[in-house]
């Protein structure tokens, strides 16, 4: 279970986001209240255009909450910080540099450069797979290994919390299970915490510990789904009663609030 | 199946010599159009054939007006492109990133953009007076009104998530604007100036025009005035090569130093 004894990671508290947006104001996140465990994997689903966004990137500091706070190791956010990374679901890459000049990039941000910064980034690449095309540009790729290198990229910026916004949204269904085995495997070696944004309930489950389920107009969330099913978890996971219980659980729930926008 | 990563772009290997001679072919049926046109008795008297054409080289070399009517339009025209670039580089920043900045300059560039600038070449020389400074002064305004907007569309469209994405990893302003802005801007910055080139060449009659002592141009207009179509003909052509052999150069350059990007621009 997600440990109510585990040190607190990231906090929300009450933030309210509101867009100025040509026919008025559009209230994006209304009251958002939700603490993250350290080490702890959670997943997000919701209707399109519920915040789920609009939340990562105030978690990230890239967006200001128009109320409320965000908490991370204690510290308010303010903006954009080591301790956060963010896997976007464009990929992101900068395609005038290398594989390995991309992984570098938070790297020599940092001040660390040459042959450490290298010998760092390789490790990266190596975990996903990637080590041929260290010296490719990111047009040289496919979409999945794009993604590949994205992750590497922010794993090598050794952040203590990992954003990602479907991730695995724009790949084929073969690839996308295959990157969510190796998003777990590293999660498992590397302790990091996630915040994990996805359309698909069934990824959403085979992920997260904790499953946040949010409601649209205004958002927030409406529930959140303990996962009790233990890792590793693989593509038998997604036969067992209890995965298909709650998959039922959690798709009556978005269901539901997809009727809503609709109407 | 739809998988859109998998693009290459095939048929590459091979295809040089098959260029080298499709570009043969269109050689010589150019030449094939031009003796025909010289021959037909409708446009005989203004297409003197191949030979005739060239062997004017020689004569304009021994009259010594190439040189100088080349050097002449390369000067007004490299200086009034050189001009044009400096100033709608950082036009073109102020543009993407200030909005008041945007929004004055942004109708009046579309406005004069589509004046050609043939018409405005006399108000011109009514301010500058003759000589060389209008010319630079026409040749600037062309050029720097083609290479504003292009830079300026290029850098309002870069990937707002790559920004992101920087920031993300603990870049700066300054690194941004260094390490993302500027590469991300860069193939913008060449299809400009391969623009720019062009219009500074297709500008260099009006140019011209402002009662220049020497020049392409200019020289072009006096052959017409004696009805000398032959060295006419072959100025004509003379500025064909130079625009062309620019554009390749720029080419190269666009292809060596902005080879990464997913697709290229025509
Ligand atoms: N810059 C903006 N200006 C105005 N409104 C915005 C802006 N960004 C987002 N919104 C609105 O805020 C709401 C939440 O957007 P957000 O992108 O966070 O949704 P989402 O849950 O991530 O959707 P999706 O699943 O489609 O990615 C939407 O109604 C959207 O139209
Ligand atoms: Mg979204």
């Amino acid at each position: 279970m997600a440990g109510e004894e585990r040190d607190i990671k990231v906090h929300i508290d009450n933030v309210k986001k509101t867009y100025m947006g040509r026919t008025g104001e559009v209230v994006a996140l209304n009251g958002v209240n939700l603490d993250i465990a350290d080490n702890e994997f959670v997943t997000v689903v919701g209707p399109s255009g519920c915040g789920k966004s609009t939340l990562l990137n105030i978690i990230a500091g890239l967006l200001e909450p128009t109320s409320g706070t965000v908490t991370c190791n204690g510290k308010v956010v303010t903006g954009t910080g080591p301790d956060r990374g963010v896997v976007f679901q464009q990929y992101a890459l900068f395609p005038w540099l290398t594989v390995k000049k991309n992984v570098m990039f938070g790297l020599n941000m940092k001040g660390i450069k040459g042959e450490e910064a290298e010998e760092i980034a390789m490790k990266y690449i190596k975990m996903v797979d990637l080590e041929k095309f260290v010296n490719h540009y990111p047009k040289e790729l496919s979409g999945g290994m794009k993604q590949r290198v994205a992750i590497a990229r922010a794993y090598a910026a050794n952040p203590e919390v990992l954003l990602m916004d479907e991730p695995f949204g724009a790949l084929d269904a073969q690839t996308r299970t295959q990157l969510q085995q190796e998003l777990l495997d590293t999660w498992e070696k590397e302790m990091k915490t996630c915040f994990f944004i996805t359309h698909d309930v069934d990824e959403a489950l085979i992920l997260g510990q904790r499953v946040v389920i949010m409601s649209a107009r205004p958002g927030r969330i409406k529930d959140i789904i303990d996962v009790d099913i233990p890792y590793p978890r693989d593509q038998e996971t997604k036969m067992s009663p209890r995965f298909l219980e709650l998959k039922n659980l959690i798709w009556s729930q978005v269901y539901q609030e997809y009727l809503e926008v609709r109407k | 199946m739809g998988d859109k990563s998998l693009t290459k772009n095939g048929g590459k290997q091979g295809g040089k010599l098959m260029s080298r001679i499709w570009l043969l072919i269109s050689l010589a049926v150019a030449l094939g159009l031009w003796t025909l046109l010289s021959v037909l008795p409708q446009t005989a008297r203004s297409f003197p054939n191949v030979i005739v054409t060239l062997s004017q080289i020689p004569v304009v070399i021994e009259r010594g007006i190439l040189w100088k009517d080349l050097s002449s339009s390369l000067i007004s025209v490299g200086a009034g492109y050189a001009l044009g670039f400096v100033i709608a580089l950082p036009v073109a920043i102020l543009m993407a990133w200030y909005k008041p900045v945007r929004n004055i300059i942004e109708p009046w560039i579309q406005f004069i953009r589509n004046i050609p600038p043939l018409a405005y070449v006399p108000l011109i020389v009514i301010a500058a007076g003759v000589g060389r400074r209008p010319q630079i002064i026409v040749i600037t305004i062309a050029t720097f009104l083609i290479m504003c907007i292009t830079m300026y569309q290029g850098i309002i469209n870069i990937d707002e998530t790559l920004i992101k994405a920087a920031r993300v990893l603990g870049a700066r302003d300054k690194d941004i604007f260094i390490r993302v802005l500027a590469p991300a801007s860069l193939p913008f910055v060449l299809t400009a100036i391969r623009l720019g080139a062009s219009v500074a060449l297709t500008t260099l009659i009006a140019a011209e025009s402002t009662g220049a002592f020497a020049g392409l141009g200019m020289r072009i207009r006096s052959f017409n005035n004696n009805f000398e179509t032959a060295p006419m003909l072959l100025y004509i052509i003379i500025i064909g090569v130079i625009g062309i052999t620019v554009e390749k150069i720029i080419k190269l350059l666009e292809r060596k130093l902005t080879g990464w990007q997913e697709k290229r621009e025509i």
